[in-house]
This record gives structure tokens, sequence and C-alpha cells, in this order.
């Protein structure tokens, strides 16, 4: 090795100097660089402080229509005055702690789950959390029991049923979408066209369609006098429509174990069971894990279309809010601005989670 | 693979456990309890199903698509009044939801290009606007998106009275946007037809240019040659056609703006929402497409003295997108798909009307199914156009 390849690459020269160069090595490199920067500069200036000036400047809190009129900037006193309503929907005033706290078991449960990823101590946790954590929810939500009073499902709203729908969605759809994709990578042809024709079908067709289907087919489907109601119906759409997504995800993982690793579960007697469990889904999930994050983000987002078919997720209770007095309905800008707020932090976060996850994932590939 | 065990002193007989342990036996059992299961389980639904609808006195079959439709239509590419029948409504609403997904598609493939490769730029600025276009438009459901244009739209331009004129006989009005269109005429019709024997000429001559080129080595100038004839052969046609100037403008006429071409709100918003949603996506497909060429391959070229624009074209472009098209495609299948959505902004597509058809009727299977079966078919068909042109990129290895 030679010693001039030891030297530090340190800084040289003073913060202005440097300062300097940065400038003209990343704004002013070349002419079309120059015209660019100064275009972008001048965009940035005329449509930032417009913004920071409606949303803050110009903005009032207060939550009375009288306020919000006295302004010219954003009002955010809708939000402020219709919070809860926007946050839990109808459910009963008194009681909405509970799916408050629902929520935070929620949002601990994943946020577990994901870092369990990472500190391998976590992993044990993982299924265990989840079976008790379900049904914690379930009572919180529901009540009639330990003194809490029922609430009727219709009268779940806002982020909750937000969380609950995709959440749910992907726990149930995991293992239906393992299935799936270990019958899709099988050599019994049966059990193969019956995976890749339920999986085609339903990754061709758009998830508004298997709603209409669950919400308006399902009743039909199903023998006199027993009924299933809008939101179990919805949410047993959004498994099976997220079932064949993740299998796909899962194949991914499937075939990127090598073959050798399958051979040698086979020389070494193990049943297919057996094998699958011990060498290769333990290879194959590891690697699907940001691509199923992945998923796990476009189901919450893809919730939303629940609005159409009538249920007030947390997009739908801003609607609702909205129409709830004709005097604030003009403030949807502020409404939107503020439900958009809440799915992008919580999708960015997860979505920076799952890059983080693949760039550690791949770090262990290189050794 | 039998795993019969062989007894030293001669061949056993097969007992039934052997049997059950055969993995071909095995399999065939599984396979058969699968079917059954299925089977069963469709059954079931089915006769639910029937006993269900005959309790409900609904009939069952396609009959209804002939039956008056009755209902109008805001935006139709085709004649259609509440006389026509459901088969036509329901072409109107493919028609629709075909012309806002072909509209969004070009779009954002163009957006999505300049933010993919404004995300490489070495400028620092443009490099960062581009970030943050993409990290937020991604992580807002498309929904919210959609039903916040739609909210914006109606309210931000003014009444037909003192519609908004941004550029000369363009209206912005909150009905829409207005713009002059040719008044039809013959010479249009000669156009098309000169546009599609361009086509076949450009495709022949593509053909025998190759030929030559894989022959003798002689390059042939196909891109200015097919520009050429088919801007050629478009304007003889048009002069045929004696070259006609009529144009159809908008113009206020009592509370109302008649003439033009009219872009309705609910159109609009399905369109923005859908572009700025998708070229996201495309963005990314483009950026990772285009790091997917290594830097080694731009040096080769350099030093076997191609110009940068061959460069580009014969050795990084075919490459990157054999990267990229295949996650394109599947965006440009998504924003198909997602065009679904204009059902909740009321623009008039498939999903749309045929729900109108479902109130009307009561005919819930036969409507989702047709639209089911429409949207599987254009999905099918994209993954077997991808498998084909997979087949035909992909690399050839010894």
């Amino acid at each position: 090795m030679a010693n001039s390849l030891k030297l530090p690459p340190g800084p040289v020269g003073s913060v202005g100097q440097r300062s300097v160069i940065w400038v003209r090595k990343n704004l002013f490199n070349s002419w079309l660089n120059s015209i660019l920067t100064l275009l972008a500069i001048a965009f940035v200036l005329w449509i930032v402080p417009p913004i920071i000036e409606w949303a803050f400047v110009n903005s009032t809190f207060t939550p009375t229509i009288e306020a919000c009129r006295a302004v010219s900037g954003a009002c955010w006193g809708f939000v402020n005055a219709n919070l809860r309503l926007i946050l839990f929907g109808v459910y009963p005033f008194d009681q909405q702690w509970r799916p408050l706290l629902a929520m935070i078991v929620l949002g601990g449960i994943i946020v577990a789950s994901l870092a369990g990823v990472k500190y391998p101590r976590m992993q044990k946790l993982i299924i265990p959390m989840w079976v008790i954590g379900i049904p914690v929810i379930a009572i919180l939500m529901w009540g009639g029991v330990l003194g809490l009073t029922y609430v009727q499902n219709s009268a779940w709203g806002g982020l909750p049923l937000t969380l609950i729908l995709s959440t749910i969605g992907i726990v149930f759809a995991f293992p239906l979408g393992l299935l799936l994709a270990l019958g899709r990578q099988s050599n019994m042809p049966a059990i193969k066209t019956l995976s890749v024709v339920y999986i085609e079908v339903i990754r061709g067709v758009p998830l508004i369609t298997v709603l209409f289907m669950a919400s308006v087919m399902f009743p039909l489907f199903l023998p006199d006098g027993v009924s299933i109601d809008k939101l179990l119906r919805a949410q047993i759409g959004i498994i099976l429509f997220t079932a064949a997504y993740l299998a796909e995800v899962f194949r991914g993982g499937l075939q990127a174990v090598p073959r050798g690793q399958f051979e040698a579960g086979d020389s070494l007697g193990l049943s297919y069971w057996q094998s699958m469990r011990l060498i290769i889904l333990p290879q194959a999930l590891r690697l699907v894990i940001p691509p199923t994050v992945n998923s796990f983000i476009s189901m919450f987002k893809d919730t939303t279309l629940v609005v159409i078919i009538g249920l007030f997720d947390l997009l739908g209770a801003v609607k609702l809010a909205l129409r709830s007095d004709p005097a604030w309905t003009r403030y949807y800008v502020e409404g939107y601005v503020f439900a958009a707020a809440i799915f992008f932090l919580i999708c960015y976060s997860m979505g920076r989670y799952s890059a983080y996850l693949e760039k550690e994932l791949r770090k262990g590939e290189r050794r | 693979m039998s795993k019969t065990q062989k007894a030293p002193g001669g061949v056993r007989s097969k007992g039934l456990t052997d049997y059950l342990n055969d993995e071909n036996v095995r399999a065939v059992i599984y396979q058969i309890v699968a079917i059954a299961l299925v089977i069963l389980a469709g059954w079931y639904l089915v006769s639910n199903t029937l006993a269900n609808l005959e309790r409900q006195n609904i009939s069952t079959g396609y009959g209804f698509l002939n039956l008056e439709a009755s209902f109008g239509i805001s935006e139709s590419m085709i004649d259609y009044t509440p006389q026509s029948n459901y088969a036509t409504a329901l072409m109107v609403g493919f028609l629709n939801t075909v012309k806002v997904a072909f509209l969004g598609i070009i779009l954002c493939t163009i957006i999505g290009t300049i933010f993919g490769v404004a995300r490489l730029s070495s400028n620092w600025i443009v490099r960062k606007l581009a970030t943050v276009y993409v990290e937020t438009f991604r992580n807002i459901p498309v929904l919210l998106q959609l039903f916040f244009w739609y909210a914006i739209i109606p309210n931000a331009f003014p009444a037909a009275r003192n519609a908004f004129q941004p550029l000369p006989d363009v209206l912005l009005t909150n009905r829409g946007m207005y713009i002059p269109v040719p008044v039809a005429d013959n010479a249009y019709d000669f156009m098309g037809i000169a546009a599609i024997i361009a086509f076949i000429v450009i495709y022949f001559i593509n053909k025998w240019a190759t030929k030559r080129l894989d022959a003798t080595g002689q390059p042939f100038p196909i891109v200015w040659a097919s520009l050429g004839i088919f801007f050629g052969l478009v304007l003889i046609a048009y002069l045929i056609g004696g070259a006609p100037t009529a144009m159809d403008i908008p113009a206020l006429k009592g509370f109302n703006i008649q003439g033009g071409y009219n872009i309705s709100p609910e159109f609009m918003s399905v369109l923005i929402g859908l572009t700025i949603y998708t070229s996201t996506y495309v963005a990314e497909v483009v950026r990772s497409g285009i790091q997917a060429v290594p830097t080694g391959q731009w040096e080769a070229a350099e030093s076997l003295g191609l110009k940068r624009s061959i460069a580009l074209r014969k050795i990084i472009l075919p490459q990157s997108m054999r990267v990229a098209i295949p996650p394109l495609t599947n965006q440009y299948l998504n924003l198909t798909k997602n065009s679904s959505l204009a059902v909740a902004v009321g623009y008039p597509d498939l999903v749309s009307v045929s729900n109108t058809t479902m109130n009307q009727t009561g005919q819930a299977i036969e409507a989702i199914s047709i639209y089911m079966a429409v949207y599987l078919g254009l999905s099918l068909t994209t993954s077997l156009f991808m498998n084909w042109f997979n087949k035909k990129m992909a690399l050839v290895e010894r």
C-alpha cells in the first residue's frame, strides 16, 4: 500500500472557501446548470413564501367559524373544531379513549415488529404480540365485555379504522399469500393452476372492483338469514386482494433462494414442510421484508378506497366533517391537507425504514 | 420416486401404507382434494346465489344489455342518448376509461421521465426539488389527491360569464376548460388514412434498412426518413382535402359557453390526479433504469470512438430500456386500474356507468363481471405482450 493513500481526506480551506467550492460544484458547474439553478431558485421563491403565509402567518387555529372568516390564510380552526370527528369518526364521543388506546397498541405492535427485523432478540416476541394484541384491540373497539359498552362496528371510523383495515388486511393476507406462493411454485399441476389463476385474476382487476364485489355480491353468496356487515365484507375484500400481491412478493423471495438449498433439504431427508419451515422460508422471508413493508404502505394508502363503498376511514371522516356544517364546507383544502399530512408522515417514515432495511440486508450479502 | 423398501430376500409386495407414502400417489391425492374443495365451495356459493336471486325475483343473464338505459352520461366520445341501450352506455364508459388512461399514460411518462432524470442531476437544488415532488405525491393516497383536485378545480376558476383566458380562444371556467377544435371535414379523414399508410410504409422501409445494414453495413437514416414520410403523407392528404381552416371556437352565449371542446372538471381532476401520482412511480423507474447501466458502458463506447449521441442511442438506452420497460408497463397498468377511482368524483368511466346500470337493473353479478372481465382482459393482454417483449429483449447469452 502506498503511504499517500493513508492521508485522511479531511476538509481543506476555510468554511467560506469550501462553501464556494460546493456551490460551484453543485449549482453552477455548467451553463445549463447555472440557468437551471436560477430557474429553480425563482420557482422556490415564487411558490414557498405564499404557502408559508397561507399555512402559518395568515392562518388561525381558533375553532370558530368567525375566526376563520376573519383571516385570509388557512383555517386550521376547522381541523381544530372537528379533530375528534376526523380522527375517530362517529365513535361514541365519551368512549373515544378506546379507539385511541387501540391505535396506540396497534401502532406499538407495528413499530415493534418492524424493529424486530433489526434486533433478533425481539423476533421471538413478534408472533405472541400479534396473537395477544389483536384480541385486545377487538375488545377495546367492540367492547361488550369487562364493563365496556358495546359499540357497533358501523360506528367505527377515522384513523383507527384505516389502521385496522390495513393491518388486519396484511396480517391475515400473510399466511394466505404464503400458501398461494408455495402453490405457484409447486410441481402439482392442479394446485399450481389454481394458485396462478387466483393470483392473476386478483392482480388484474382494480381494488375498487373487488370492494364492490365484496359489498354487493357477498350478501348473495351467503345462505338466507346469514349476513355479515359492511366493514367485515370490506375487510375480507382487502384480505383477498392483498394476498394475491403478497404471493408475488413471496414468490420473489422463494426464487431468490438457491436451488442447492432445496436439494440440501431433500438430501437431509426432510419432508416438504420440514425443509420449508427450517431451511427455505427463513431465508426467503428475510429477503422479502422490504417489499412486504412496501406492500403494507400501498395497502395503507389503498384503504382510503373504502370511502367509495360508504365506510368512514380517515379520508371519509374528513369528508364527513366537511359536510357536518355547511359553514365549514369551504375549508376543504385544510381538511384534505391535514389528512394528507397524516398519510404522508406514516407512509414516508415506513418507506424510509424499508429502504434502510434493504440496505442492511444487502450489507449481509456482500460479506 | 418410489420409497418402497426392498427386502433382502426378494421384492416385498406393496401394502396400502406404501402407496400412501409414495410421493406421486400423494400428489394425486392432494390435487384431487384441492379441486374437490374448490368445486364444493363454488357449488355452495353458486347455489346460495341462485336461491337468493330467485327469492329477490332477479333474473340472471345479459339480456338487460339491450334494454333502454334511460340515464344521461355527461360526456361521451360516441353518440349516446338516454334512449340508447345499456350496451352502448357501457361502451361509452369503456371509451372514457380508455381516454383518461391513454392521456394519463402519455403525460405521466413525460413528467415522470423529467423528474427521474432530475433526481440524478448534478445540480443540488434541482435534485432536491425532484425528490420533494416524488416523495410528497407518492406518499399521499391517490383517492385523496383526486378529491383534492376535484374540490380545487371548480372553485379555482370563475363562472362562465367572466371566464379566464390563459391563451386566445381557450376558456377556463368552473365548468371546465373549453378549447377550439377544427370543424369536421373530409380532409381529416384523409389525414387519418394517410397516417395509417405512412406507418405501413415506414414498417417496410425499416425492415429493408435493417436487412441492408446486416448485409452490407451501410446505415440508413431511418429516423429522418420515417419522420419525412409520415409528415409528408399527412400534409399531402391535408392539401388534397382542400386545406380546411375553419375552427369551432368556444364563446359565451347567454349564461353558458357554446362551441369548442369541453374538458370537464371531472375529467381534469382524474387526469391530473392520476398523472401526478403515477409520474412519481415512473420517475423512480426511470431513475433505476439509468442507474442500472454501469459507467463502464459509457467509457467502452467512448473508447470505441462512438459519438455521445450514438453511444446513448445504441448502447445506453437499449440497456436501460431492458431494465425499465417491465416496471413501466406495470405502472401503466396501475394507472389504468386506478382510473376506476373516477367513480368517486363522478367521471363516467366504465365502473361508474356499470354501477348506475347495476342500481337501475339490479343485475349486480352481470355488471361486476363485465368490468372485471374488461380489466382482466387489459391486464392479461399487457402481460402477454410483456412476456413476448422480455423474450425479445432478454440478453442472448452463450
